[in-house]
């Protein structure tokens, strides 16, 4: 039963992660600019981000994989090659793309995966059953790859960067692309490997999941980080109060005097919205409410919101370096 | 910093070794018959067809002769073609050795365990053909244990001049280049069908540079019961295609996977 899972584990040796003024270009383009971070032991930290703004390039520099043009990557104080294999005898990556070995089944793949570590086949059978019931795919054991579905998929990566028993778990995106269901049962296993003491990195542009799952949450753009912090103190800290969205029904822009700007705290053009802040928004909802073509909406404040403010509104296309 | 820096690999080549086994041994009846079935028809079609007009070659019956150039030109078509389209499709569709990279392996143990392997193909398909033309009495066994060691160094060659290709394809397409200027015109021109002292001279001194060349010179007489004259040298040869195919590679993989 999902949620009731007991962890058949040790509690594992929790890891220290730093990240010390990391630089990288591309053709002369910057993706990383001197990012800096620390991950404490047992720490959930989400890196949010649009698209190209540095992530997947964070989580490849410390798995050794990007040579960076300057600074390093330290686990518990120290640089990660100077540990053997890069220190990722310890980390366990969930990649953006599923990469899965579609010659193979669902036990092998766990199986063969297992050997990259140096694990002996009694270990990796043991561990398997293990972790086939933690992401809740026994009955899938014997299945081919190309006979899951994505969700089952996205588990599978998971146990299989777990099979080692990593003290660091990177997610690149753990949940694109997924129905509500898979994405609630990855968050429930998530948690659960924070409890037992695995430090977890991911990275996503849900907010929701960073909302959900995160310690803190550093939001970064053109590999630099403006923001970070608990969620709830980065929504007070940016938003403070309420959030009014004000639309027009015939798709003109909403109030284009501008009578709002000395009713509320910080005001922003959305395209055919705007969007009001400030502790209290009652006056200005009584002003729009008798303009019949306006339609209003009272909300809380999310990670969203900081979110758009601090990364901008303008579209990001995907980049694939 | 800098991002994997060991030249030579290490005991994940024998992972990676063991993964392509496994997946080998799930088709190993289609993958057998291949190796069994082609050489059978060479043998039939050039053997008896072709041979009942040449009758010797070089004081060997045609049979005989084709026997061990056709060994020699299917290491490298079996050692080529893995490290061509296999590698490829593991590296860019299958996208294997991304997940391989988020282990404690290197492209160097990559590298070294695609290299075994097909080299362990190649002697798989040499050892085919000894055994068909064994039947037709073609092949001695006299020096068959000096010879399993030569088929697996000449895998090893064929396969590192592959592997850097695949570091720098784009596509399956790409290939058709190598096949065309590289593996074509050596198992024509290298001594499969023919000796090579018949060619035009500036053709021989091509054929010379060519490792299937230095595999058959090595092979023919190693499968006919005969020592080969001047091993040394054909040794060094592969060896060299080997040595340097690897290094080329490892650079070329490093430049590709590593970004």
């Amino acid at each position: 039963m999902p949620g009731q899972w007991q962890p058949p584990l040790p509690a594992v040796n929790s890891v220290r992660l730093e990240l010390r003024a990391l630089r990288k270009s591309y053709g002369g383009h910057p993706v990383l600019g001197g990012l800096s971070l620390q991950i404490s032991p047992g720490e959930c930290y989400a890196l949010l981000g649009p698209n190209g703004a540095g992530k997947s390039t964070t989580i490849r520099a410390i798995q050794g994989l990007t040579p960076l043009d300057g600074g390093e990557v330290l686990l518990d104080g120290r640089p990660v090659d100077e540990w053997p294999g890069g220190g990722r005898g310890f980390m366990g990556i969930v990649p953006q793309s599923d990469n899965l070995d579609p010659d193979f089944t669902v036990s092998e793949n766990l199986r063969v995966y297992g050997r990259y570590y140096g694990l002996s086949s009694r270990v990796v059978q043991q561990r398997m059953t293990e972790l086939l019931e933690f992401v809740s795919l026994q009955e899938a054991a014997q299945r081919p790859i190309q006979a899951l579905s994505g969700g089952m998929k996205r588990r599978l990566t998971i146990a299989r960067a777990l099979i080692h028993q990593p003290r660091l778990l990177l997610l690149d995106e753990p949940s694109t692309g997924l129905d509500p269901q898979a994405r609630h049962l990855i968050w429930q296993r998530l948690r659960d490997l924070r409890r037992q003491g695995v430090t977890l990195l991911l990275t996503t542009h849900y907010l929701e999941e960073a909302e959900r799952l995160a310690d803190r949450v550093g939001i970064i753009d053109h590999g630099r980080l403006l923001a970070e912090d608990s969620p709830a103190a980065l929504i007070q800290t940016h938003i403070p109060g309420e959030v009014l969205e004000v639309r027009r029904q015939d798709g003109m822009p909403p109030d284009p005097g501008g009578w709002h700007q000395g009713q509320v705290a910080a005001s922003e053009r959305a395209g055919d919205t705007l969007l009001l802040y400030g502790p209290d928004l009652s006056a200005v909802r009584v002003h729009f409410a008798g303009d019949p073509d306006v339609r209003l909406l009272s909300r809380q404040a999310t990670l969203e919101d900081v979110f758009l403010r601090l990364t901008g509104r303008e579209l990001r296309e995907e980049e694939n370096p | 910093m800098t991002a994997q820096a060991r030249w030579w690999p290490g005991r994940g080549a024998i992972a990676l070794l063991s993964r392509n086994f496994l997946v080998w041994r799930k088709l190993l009846v289609p993958s057998l018959l291949g190796n069994f079935g082609d050489p059978l028809l060479y043998l039939l079609a050039l053997g008896y067809g072709l041979g009942h007009f040449v009758g010797k070659m070089e004081s060997l019956p045609y049979m005989t002769f084709i026997a061990s150039g056709i060994t020699a030109s299917s290491i490298m078509n079996t050692a080529t073609f893995e490290g061509l389209y296999s590698a490829y499709t593991r590296m860019s569709i299958q996208q294997t050795y991304a997940a391989i990279l988020a282990t404690p392996l290197e492209i160097a143990d990559i590298l070294g365990g695609e290299l075994l392997w097909c080299a362990v193909k190649g002697l798989i398909s040499a050892m085919a053909i000894i055994v068909v033309a064994s039947g037709f009495g073609a092949i001695s066994w006299r020096w068959l244990f000096l010879a399993l060691p030569v088929i697996f160094l000449a895998g090893l060659s064929f396969a590192a001049i592959a592997l850097c290709f695949t570091a720098i394809a784009r596509s399956y397409d790409f290939f058709m280049y190598y096949f065309t200027l590289g593996v074509t015109p050596m198992f024509l021109f290298c001594g499969v069908f023919y000796p090579i002292h018949t060619l035009p001279l500036p053709v021989r001194e091509i054929a010379l540079v060519l490792p299937l060349t230095h595999a058959v010179l090595l092979l023919r007489p190693l499968l006919t019961g005969r020592l080969p004259p001047d091993a040394g040298i054909h040794l060094l040869v592969l060896g060299g295609f080997a040595f340097a195919g690897y290094i080329l590679a490892l650079r070329l993989f490093r430049r590709r996977l590593l970004v």
